[in-house]
């Protein structure tokens, strides 16, 4: 049976992880190798970078990020930010990306996404949506690093999406990055009602229990955020437990494991009785080697 | 054609030295050989034939035996035929016909994703690997049989072809390389049958 996926996303400005916060505000976390050697050891199920930097000097460097985190990387990789030709989607995949991250190319470029899915099949190409609300409520994608409006609805560029090439939707929503106020799942349910093609949450997450919502929308394939996952030990792996508490089936391959741990409305680990810890003293990991 | 560096990392953690090559004579001599594939199907035997390596790789696995594990689009391709963009030939190496996943299949496609594997055997290419542990897919044609040689099923709502063995010739429908420790012991034991095979 498919498990549900949780993905952490890393958006990279001018080559430094960082947390952001509608698009506009970012905190520095540190060099991509490092946090994905992190994110690889607390057993997340898939990577994907973006580079957020916008600056028209430092040119498409997307693919050197790629070569950087590759070798720490044993789970999927998924890499955007910038991708206008196939040549950047070629030199993306060959740095060591699984997949291919496409955002303003799928409203200006459709083409682009037809010709990448028949050279690399449509497993290969995710559209990036960006979501924020205007003026009346009404929900429209955006481009450009949200700076662009299109004047399209999500669902109809997401639809116009699959039907270019695109084998997966990565719907954000700019209003809730940074806000940890959970996914806004409405337009979720609408965009993967939509399409036929999975569709991965982004934006809102701020604890553990902010993922169990989501997961159980039909069509939704995988789970992600960004900031959530730093500045804190094992967030993918309490991600997961708190999602095991939900009844939602994953892969929990890591050398830790909190499902037995009680997580609190912050999403903090709650303390072990004492004898446990006390048993946890004497009890030895040694690394397997393969 | 595909994701040669990611199975060439994969392969560093294990201290096996790997190089990407599409140069025949390279091929004529390797010990063992790798097929990955991120692709099309009829693309990738249109640039295999182009490169001129169909019979360097035939003759290499199929008369002197070496190791061969096609991976993804790799063990598809070691099929007949697919229907992939129209009927393209595959190289023929096993009975089996690739196809799109089932329409009516439990999951949405592309198949992305960890899956459990459910092996059909205990043989060298499943050595420590435990069955119903989890590799990761990502693909939309699927092998739905292979005569006599299916080594491991995944369930996408209906049975599909995880993995194949034939003597020398192993295949597996999701990427070892992007499947953390369990992909690394899959890895391991393909390298220990070519280390065997040597001595």
């Amino acid at each position: 049976m498919l498990k549900q996926r949780i993905i952490a996303v890393l958006p990279i400005l001018n080559g430094i992880v960082v947390q952001s916060m509608g698009f506009k505000r970012f905190l520095p976390v540190g060099k991509p190798p490092v946090a994905v050697e992190h994110l690889n050891r607390w057993g997340i199920d898939e990577i994907a970078m973006l580079d957020i930097s916008r600056s028209a000097s430092s040119g498409f460097a997307l693919q050197t990020y790629v070569a950087d985190v590759a070798p720490y990387c044993l789970v999927p990789l998924a890499a955007g930010g910038g991708i206008r030709t196939i040549d950047h989607v070629r030199d993306v995949i060959k740095s060591g990306a699984d997949r291919v991250i496409l955002n303003t190319a799928v409203f200006d470029n459709p083409a682009l996404l037809s010709h990448a899915a028949e050279r690399f099949g449509i497993q290969c190409i995710i559209a990036a949506i960006d979501a924020r609300q205007t003026d009346g409520g009404r929900y429209e994608a955006f481009v450009d690093g949200g700076a662009r409006a299109t004047g399209m609805h999500p669902i109809q560029l997401a639809k116009q999406a699959e039907d270019s090439g695109a084998g997966e939707i990565l719907l954000q929503n700019i209003d809730r990055d940074g806000a940890k106020t959970g996914y806004e799942l409405e337009l979720i349910e609408e965009v993967a009602s939509a399409v036929s093609i999975p569709v991965i949450a982004l934006g809102g997450v701020g604890v553990p229990n902010h993922f169990l919502p989501a997961a159980k929308i039909e069509g939704v394939g995988g789970l992600a955020a960004g900031n959530y996952f730093h500045y804190t030990e094992h967030t993918a792996t309490v991600a997961k437990a708190a999602l095991a508490a939900g009844g939602v089936r994953l892969r929990h391959d890591s050398y830790a494991d909190y499902r037995e741990s009680k997580i609190n409305a912050q999403g903090r680990l709650q303390k072990l009785p004492d004898k446990k810890l006390e048993a946890l003293l004497f009890v030895h990991y040694t690394d397997e080697v393969i | 054609m595909g994701n040669l560096s990611s199975v060439i990392s994969a392969l560093a953690t294990l201290e096996c030295r790997a190089e990407s090559t599409s140069n025949p004579d390279d091929i004529a001599q390797a010990r063992a050989l790798i097929l990955p594939g991120v692709g099309a199907f009829g693309e990738a035997m249109q640039r295999m034939r182009a490169l001129n390596v169909i019979d360097a790789l035939s003759r290499r696995v199929l008369n002197d035996k070496a190791p061969f594990l096609g991976i993804c689009l790799g063990m598809q391709l070691i099929g007949q035929n697919s229907t992939e963009g129209g009927l393209h030939d595959g190289l023929g190496w096993i009975e089996a016909k690739i196809d799109a996943l089932p329409a009516d299949a439990a999951i949405r496609v592309p198949h992305i994703g960890w899956n459990e594997v459910n092996w059909s055997e205990d043989g060298p290419i499943n050595q420590n690997v435990s069955d119903g542990s989890h590799f990761y897919f990502n693909h939309s044609y699927c092998m739905t049989s292979a005569n006599g040689c299916v080594a491991a099923i995944a369930d996408v709502g209906k049975p599909i072809v995880a993995a194949i063995r034939k003597d020398n010739i192993w295949g597996v429908q999701f990427h070892p390389e992007k499947s953390q420790n369990n992909g690394r012991r899959l890895l391991r034991n393909f390298l220990n049958s070519a280390q065997a095979r040597k001595g």
